[in-house]
């Protein structure tokens, strides 16, 4: 049941194949089984999603519910869940029960999808490796020395291993995108906007976005068209109509223009991640679509103008931390500074502590202008170049990481090594482009992305490609060795 | 040496929404702890703000008010401060790009001079919660069922050169807030915060000197102490060779005097930057038409209008336009009796010392402006005199009716028959031979004895005027 | 750009981050090294360029004054680490 699409399973359950429960309890199992040594989970609703299952069954029987019903996902812990644990891999969260549903969540629980637990993720999705959560790293399934990438390796990993039939993850700076790379899942974060962030606890508030991670563009298709939508609850929540993705998944590509930007093709991009992506890109030209060397001059400062903006907003996003209405609190506070400072220390890790340093020098007085205001303006020029690359292409393709999975470890003695893995996804966040991950050829067994970046509002064109590609080829269709 | 006082307000003004500014919980006051805290007023995690039309649209009418600049663009920005009753360590404000503009202020003191006090600017931004320390021991209680209520914070220019100057002007901003219904200004229950930035210099100096802030002071009363008395302070201080810190102090009531606020107050480093999560807010002519077309006339334009229509004077055109309410009751009363100052005289006199003695505001006035405008009516046309007007207002304001009704049923009306008045004045005569010698050998005061005798037995009605003519005829003929 | 121990002594206070002694020098390392990554932003000419805080040239939409939200103190509060008669408790704060 684990290797089928949603497709596939929804037609399960309405020719009673299988029930959800049924269902439900099958992928409990392989959780039980699989998550102590993958660590992808922080919190098994088992209890919950059984339940949910059996209502889903009900609906089932009558005829009723959407596309997802019954269907077993998970959620990244950054999303509020009514009821459950949400810790946003932190110890500062990790007794906080939310009182509240975050509106993906309710969104996908309106569609009939069944909740199978919280996945793990870099402390308040500040990462790329999935090692700075409280709970520990999620291990790679296709290589357990090696990394699954982050923010959202929980659900990256629990999707790779099929744990889950899909989850849900968060991308501020790459962080479904490149997960999604290193696990070999399909992944997408949307424009910027496009799915309410009302709910999904803030790391950087003018790149966040949340997006769903699956194993085929179908899949994913699914779940973002029951994610997406406008909130009036978010101020920033775009007010436009979502259109089909499903219905738009199978579109001819002739004469899709692909551009390759040559910035990212340059030195650090390990070789036979580009024969695989180079692969991939020859399959689109069969397809009928051309290929156009462009230039994208500015994305070499996405990094440092990323390092400044995001850790400025978290500064501020993180300070409702303090020990007061919720969360963490330090023993015996001798009196209100030591409140602050002891609960806040206590309860964020080292990466946080970084980046909300980091942020509130950028913002402070005499360094705005030099830093915060200078970061603002690149990108601005940044976005500049996309909307000119978009005059003359279609899509944007290039690869994901620029290497494979690394060794766990590797580079946590060294952040600023961490922040380039980055590089290439980094420029979409700060545009707000919507941007993919799809799964190419894989080097030493380890799997490669493909990133697509596509115009304002083309998720659906960005599914296409995705499944067009996947039409053809099965480097989506590899499981990792002990998960089959 | 000649010292230069330099003044500059800042004035918090609570909006009349019924809601908050960034979020759905009501603003009702008096609400028991935190029961008007939702999700977004707690901070909690995930939480996002959405705008408040209604605050836009009052500060919009604020701005018009002060005929100010309107920003067609207007950004919010993030405060950031750690301080228990901010829930989310930071406040929401506007800092590079406020809602309104530069605008001006006419204020007019006691000695009749006119003075125009510049607005730098006023923004839109989010109340904090409260603290409170008295019930717990070793603890501080927070409440935040205030924290998100939209205030409009409005920014003089250091234009004041007084406490009365500073007085005046703050008075005048409460009027106007009142007067277009965008705040109910309530000082004591902190719907209207006023906080001072004193500071003195050598009288032509140019350059300001080092400014203290006085806070939260909450009567006009002690905005004026509170400023003579920092004034002095820093006077004081200079002349003995020390240096005005740059610090925050409040206000003692009790001792009258400034102090420095107890917690060490270092420069805040607000890390000022603008909200992510709230987009710049637009203004169209079309939202501000809207907003402005039943902006009432202004205070200033009405205080002129009742001085050029009904001939008031400076003083009385200043009481009645205090307020909407009672300018509107003096209109009704001057037009509906056709005599302004009469009506400008009972409003401000018996009136107004009757609603006071029982606590009363324009609204609750037993006495309508139509009742009272019948009563006026008769004074005018002679049906009655003054003094007897006032038996009147205390019949209707305690039993009802109408002047014309309580005149009959009393018999109240007044003497006017010459006829009837001198055969009065003869008998009063006759028999007070005595006082008539008295007053026809020079004394004068006697005369008022034969006025009280007249009054007196005619019931207080007889014609005062009539009376007094014939008296000095009879008397000296 | 290079922070010292004293620099981060005082973001930390401004961040309200109890840091150890001990770890100050590694902070004050660390962030040096990102701040130089930051640096490579010096590289570009930004004149007359806006920033850009927001990807989509929206305006905000404003919402209607309605009192929506109910009681929830009950729900709330359970979560909280310290309340007394509904009021969120801290250390005493003088004023």
């Amino acid at each position: 049941m684990h290797d089928k699409t949603i497709a596939e399973l929804a037609a399960g359950l309405r020719e009673r194949t299988y029930s959800s429960v049924e269902l439900t309890r099958h992928f409990l199992e392989r959780i039980a089984r699989h998550n102590p040594s993958l660590n992808a989970f922080i919190t098994v609703a088992a209890e919950s999603a059984l339940s949910a299952a059996a209502q889903a069954d009900l609906a089932l029987a009558a005829g009723t519910g959407g596309p997802l019903i019954g269907i077993p996902i998970a959620h990244k812990d950054i999303f509020c869940t009514q009821g459950l644990r949400t810790s946003c891999g932190s110890r500062m969260l990790d007794n906080f029960i939310a009182p509240y549903d975050a509106t993906v969540v309710e969104r996908l629980a309106a569609a009939g999808a069944v909740v199978l637990g919280k996945t793990n993720m870099d402390e308040f999705a500040m990462g790329s490796s999935n090692e700075t959560s409280w709970y520990g790293p999620v291990k790679n399934p296709w290589d357990q020395t090696r990394v699954p990438g982050g923010s959202s390796g929980g659900s990256a990993a629990a999707v790779a291993a099929r744990l889950c039939v899909a989850a849900t993850g968060t991308d501020t700076g790459g962080s479904i995108r490149q997960p999604a790379a290193l696990c070999g899942i399909t992944g997408i974060k949307p424009t910027y906007g496009r799915c309410s962030r009302w709910g999904m606890i803030a790391f950087a508030s003018s790149l966040d976005q949340a997006g769903p991670m699956a194993s085929c563009a179908a899949d994913a298709a699914l779940l973002l068209q029951a994610m997406a939508g406008f909130d009036p609850r978010d101020s920033t929540s775009l007010d436009t109509p979502v259109p089909d993705y499903v219905a738009g998944l199978d579109g001819d590509l002739a004469g899709l223009r692909i551009g390759l930007p040559k910035e990212y093709f340059g030195a650090g991009l390990d070789g036979r991640v580009a024969a695989s992506i180079q692969a991939a890109i020859r399959e689109y030209e069969r397809q009928g679509a051309t290929v156009v060397e462009i230039s994208l001059p500015n994305s070499p400062l996405s990094v440092p103008v990323y390092y400044v903006v995001a850790p400025a907003e978290c500064s501020s996003n993180l300070a409702r931390f303090d020990g007061v209405r919720y969360g963490h609190r330090c023993e015996n506070p001798k009196d209100l500074e030591d409140l602050y400072k002891r609960s806040r220390a206590e309860g964020f890790g080292a990466e946080v502590q970084r980046r909300i340093m980091i942020g509130t020098y950028v913002l402070s007085a005499g360094y705005y202008d030099a830093y915060y205001l200078k970061a603002q303006k690149i990108r601005h020029l940044i976005a500049d170049d996309f909307r000119r690359a978009f005059e003359q292409v279609d899509v944007i393709m290039g690869p994901t990481s620029p290497t494979t999975a690394f060794p766990i470890g590797a580079k946590m003695d060294d952040p600023v090594a961490m922040y380039l893995n980055d590089i290439y996804t980094i420029a979409a966040n700060l545009a707000g482009l919507p941007g993919m991950s799809i799964p190419v050829a894989p080097v030493d067994g380890m799997p490669v992305g493909l990133q697509v970046v596509g115009n304002y509002f083309e998720e659906g064109r960005l599914l296409n490609c995705a499944y067009r590609l996947q039409q053809q080829t099965d480097w989506h269709l590899g499981v990792p060795v002990g998960f089959d | 040496m000649q010292w230069e006082t330099v003044i500059g307000l800042e004035i918090h003004t609570q909006l009349a929404t019924q809601s908050k500014i960034f979020s759905g919980s009501s603003t009702r006051f008096g609400a028991a702890p935190n029961t008007q805290a939702c999700a977004v007023d707690l901070g909690l995690p995930g939480v996002l703000p959405v705008l408040n039309r209604e605050a836009v649209r009052l500060a919009v009418r604020f701005g018009k008010a002060i005929d100010a600049e309107l920003a067609e663009r207007s950004v919010f920005a993030r405060k950031n401060y750690f301080y228990p009753d901010l829930p989310k360590g930071y406040q929401i404000s506007q800092y590079e790009f406020p809602i309104v503009g530069e605008g001006r202020v006419e204020i007019v003191l006691d000695d009749g001079t006119v003075h125009e006090i510049g607005v730098t600017r006023a923004h839109l931004e989010e109340d904090a919660g409260k603290s409170l320390h008295e019930d717990y021991q070793g603890s501080t209680g927070i409440d935040l069922n205030r924290a998100g209520t939209p205030l409009l914070e409005i920014v003089s220019e250091p234009d004041m050169r007084s406490a009365a100057q500073a007085v005046a002007y703050a008075k005048k901003v409460h009027q106007i807030v009142r007067w277009i219904g965008i705040s109910d200004g309530n000082m004591q229950e902190g719907s209207f915060r006023v906080d001072a930035n004193v500071s003195v210099r050598p009288a032509g100096q140019t350059t300001f000197g080092t400014r203290a802030e006085i806070k939260n002071v909450n009567s006009f009363r002690f905005l004026e102490r509170a400023i003579q008395f920092e004034v002095e302070r820093q006077i004081d201080l200079i002349t003995a060779g020390g240096k005005v810190v740059q610090e925050t102090r409040l206000y003692d009531p009790d001792r009258d005097e400034t102090r420095t606020m107890r917690v060490k107050e270092e420069a805040n480093d607000y890390r000022y930057f603008p909200d992510p999560d709230l987009l710049p807010v637009q203004l169209d002519a079309a939202f501000i038409a809207a907003a402005i077309a039943d902006l009432p006339e202004l205070p200033d334009a009405m205080r002129e209008r009742f001085q050029a229509d009904y001939g008031l004077a400076d003083y009385d055109a200043n009481l009645l336009t205090a307020g909407r309410e009672l300018a509107a009751f003096f209109e009704a009363v001057a037009q509906g009796s056709g005599a302004p100052k009469l009506a400008a005289n009972w409003i401000g006199g018996e009136l107004t010392a009757a609603l006071n003695k029982s606590g009363l505001e324009i609204g609750a006035s037993p006495v309508t402006a139509d009742q009272l405008a019948g009563l006026i009516r008769r004074i005018q046309d002679g049906t009655i005199s003054g003094k007897i007007a006032k038996q009147v207002f205390e019949a209707l304001w305690n039993d009802g009716g109408d002047a014309d009704q309580v005149i009959a049923e009393q018999g109240l009306k007044q003497i006017t028959d010459s006829g009837a008045i001198e055969s009065l004045i003869d008998s009063i005569i006759a028999a007070n031979q005595d006082q008539v010698a008295q007053y026809r050998a020079g004394k004068e005061k006697v005369f008022g004895f034969f006025v009280g005798q007249v009054m007196k037995q005619s019931q207080g009605k007889a014609n005062p005027q009539q009376v007094n003519d014939l008296l000095k005829q009879k008397l000296l003929a | 750009m290079a922070l010292d121990r004293s620099d981060v002594e005082k973001i930390a206070h401004l961040a309200r981050l109890a840091v150890a002694p001990a770890d100050c020098d590694r902070y004050a390392h660390d962030l040096s090294n990102i701040l130089d990554l930051v640096a490579r932003m010096d590289a570009v000419d930004t004149t007359g360029v806006e920033p850009m805080a927001h990807p989509l040239h929206m305006t905000q939409r404003l919402r209607p004054d309605l009192a929506t939200e109910p009681d929830q103190r009950d729900r709330f509060q359970a979560i909280a680490p310290q309340t007394d008669a509904g009021l969120y408790l801290v250390p005493k704060v003088i004023e």
